[in-house]
């Protein structure tokens, strides 16, 4: 004991312009993702900047119908699939915050759609949607006697179908994350609410929304990037179709590269939401950036 | 109590409470139905006869475990590669986990317990990947791995999936890192522990937890990936089981009961997984996020 005391300060005292024995092994420890991150990431990120630099590609890109109607689909993607995913998630982890036993069995089969991986479900619905033998439209059938839609041959209904097939599999994800922050909250807060009389509306504006509020705004953010990668959601179910008219930018890109062979236009048709996707990020760094170091 | 106001008003709040249960309770079947519809399909569709997956039936007249065997003796055109892509699922999936957790916990020690002195810009850049949508770099990433020489392998798979767990896994490592007491470093150093000594025997044990999360997450994101495993495998034999199931899609009349068989083979490993480390997973992805 006594010698390894003493033995200590050596390492302290290590000669200026020297590293230290921790220094030199942060740095070799660090070195693999260092690595990693230069080859994999960076680039990448610059050899897709340099492939997304011709303005013929961002020519050849807006004067394509089909593109117009893909960034349409992805605002309304966006602005739909989200805030209804994101509702219902804040509503549904108030169901869940209750303890009830059977509602903590429910709660472990709610989470299925995401413990499951994304590709048979989506075939699954692919083959529920089919408007001949489908199981919707058969239910529709038995229960009510009407001819089920096209749900995936009617281009608004395909892109309304891809939306719901979105929101079943996020919704359990951000019900859990929002069950986490309701969880958070201190319990006597509700206790003195009940005491004061507080309705159960008057408990959720003043107890829980403002606790809630920025992680509900964060996740509102991290799920908008989340959502503009979305590729499987729209390729599996959809493919694009009917006639490339239920694209998202994601999907679109892919297809310009790998089908139509034109690496260019599909790079610039990711590179569109750059404008959307720089803001964000910068302000999601910030919100959940405030590491021990910060 | 006694009064027969009291009494009414008693009777009137037995009465709501009697609604607001009966309304969570439908509210808990309308959960249960939205959840279980696709899966409880899917699995019907996998007893089903190929010859009758037009049928449209509820339940099969005829269930049968033909296609579970037909998936499991290779007896198909779409199938004749299964268990080499069931293993070639595993091989990506797990290599992904091993380098996912030695790259992200040695570069999260340095940074938290080392104190890089430029720890926190890594740290920041990793936060920065992970924001970058992974669909978004797929074009680049095909051409880059072409570069490399990487193109047509599993490891093109593995390393474009380590790339985008690793940023995840620093972060949630970090952010757990933080609960551990930086004294437990400093009597191990008293003790003349290495670095390294240290990073094997304090850190790694104190962040198992977190450790679980992040290697069980890294094992399902490759092990579920469809659009990078169809970018970057090259031939038939090396697909991993997305890829081919995403195959059956190219005709009209596949035999759809062989997918969803398939499928179900496929989802049920992660499932499982998945339910038995739920505990560390909840904590592991919401510990960086309630804080926010």
């Amino acid at each position: 004991m006594a010698v390894t005391t003493i033995a200590l300060p050596h390492a302290e005292l290590a000669p200026r312009g020297r590293l230290s024995l921790e220094a030199t092994w942060g740095i070799i420890l660090v070195l693999p993702y260092v690595v990693f991150f230069l080859v994999f990431v960076v680039w990448p990120v610059v050899y897709g900047v340099w492939l997304g630099s011709d303005a013929a590609a961002y020519r050849r890109l807006f004067a394509d119908p089909i593109f117009t109607r893909t960034a349409f689909n992805t605002f309304v993607f966006l602005a739909v699939g989200i805030n209804v995913k994101l509702f219902l998630a804040l509503l549904l982890s108030g169901f869940f915050a209750r303890t009830t036993p059977w509602i903590r069995w429910l709660s472990v089969i709610f989470i299925l759609p995401w413990a499951v991986p994304s590709i048979p479900t989506l075939f699954s619905f692919r083959w529920m949607l089919n408007s001949e033998w489908g199981m919707i439209n058969g239910i529709l059938w038995d229960l009510f006697t009407i001819e089920g839609p096209w749900w995936l041959v009617d281009p608004q209904l395909a892109f309304g179908s891809v939306i719901f097939v979105h929101v079943w599999k996020y919704l359990p994800f951000w019900t859990l994350i929002l069950l986490a922050g309701r969880m958070a909250i201190p319990t006597d807060l509700y206790e003195a609410a009940r005491i004061d009389g507080a309705t159960p509306l008057q408990m959720f504006t003043n107890v829980t929304w403002p606790y809630l509020k920025n992680l509900y705004i964060t996740s509102t953010l991290l799920s908008t990037i989340w959502s503009l990668g979305d590729f499987n959601s729209v390729y599996l179910l959809t493919g694009g179709g009917p006639a490339e008219l239920t694209h998202v930018l994601a999907t679109l890109g892919i297809r310009y590269a790998f089908n139509l062979h034109e690496i260019g236009v599909g790079v610039a048709c990711v590179m569109v939401a750059v404008p959307l996707l720089v803001p964000l990020v910068i302000v999601l760094v910030r919100r959940l950036g405030r590491g021990p170091e910060a | 109590m006694s009064t027969p106001i009291g009494h009414r008003s008693d009777l009137s709040y037995a009465l709501r409470r009697a609604a607001g249960e009966g309304a969570m309770l439908v509210l808990g079947l309308v959960i249960l139905v939205w959840t279980l519809l696709p899966i409880y399909h899917m699995v019907m569709l996998a007893f089903t006869p190929v010859s009758d997956a037009f049928a449209g039936r509820y339940w099969p007249d005829n269930p049968t475990l033909d296609n579970f065997r037909i998936v499991v003796t290779q007896d198909h055109f779409f199938l004749r590669s299964f268990w080499q892509q069931l293993g070639n699922s595993i091989f990506v999936a797990v290599a992904t986990m091993a380098l996912v957790l030695s790259v992200a916990s040695l570069a999260s020690f340095a940074i938290g317990r080392l104190r890089l002195r430029f720890g926190h810009l890594i740290s920041n850049a990793a936060l920065l990947t992970y924001l970058i949508p992974a669909a978004f770099l797929a074009i680049p990433f095909y051409k880059v791995m072409g570069d490399y020489g990487l193109l047509n392998t599993r490891w093109a798979l593995v390393f474009a999936m380590s790339t985008f767990a690793i940023p995840y896994a620093i972060w949630v490592l970090r952010q757990y890192s933080e609960s551990v007491p930086f004294e437990l470093d400093e009597a191990a150093k008293v003790d003349g522990a290495t670095p390294l000594q240290i990073f094997w025997m304090v850190y790694v044990p104190l962040l198992r937890p977190a450790l679980i999360a992040i290697g069980t997450y890294a094992l399902l994101l490759a092990w579920n990936e469809y659009l990078y495993a169809f970018l970057l495998l090259g031939p038939e034999r090396q697909h991993t089981l997305p890829v081919a199931m995403g195959y059956f899609l190219v005709t009209d009349d596949s035999p759809w009961p062989l997918l969803m068989a398939t499928a179900i083979i496929y989802a049920l490993p992660p499932a499982a997984l998945y339910y038995a480390v739920r505990k560390h997973m909840v904590s592991g992805l919401t510990s960086g996020a309630t804080k926010a």
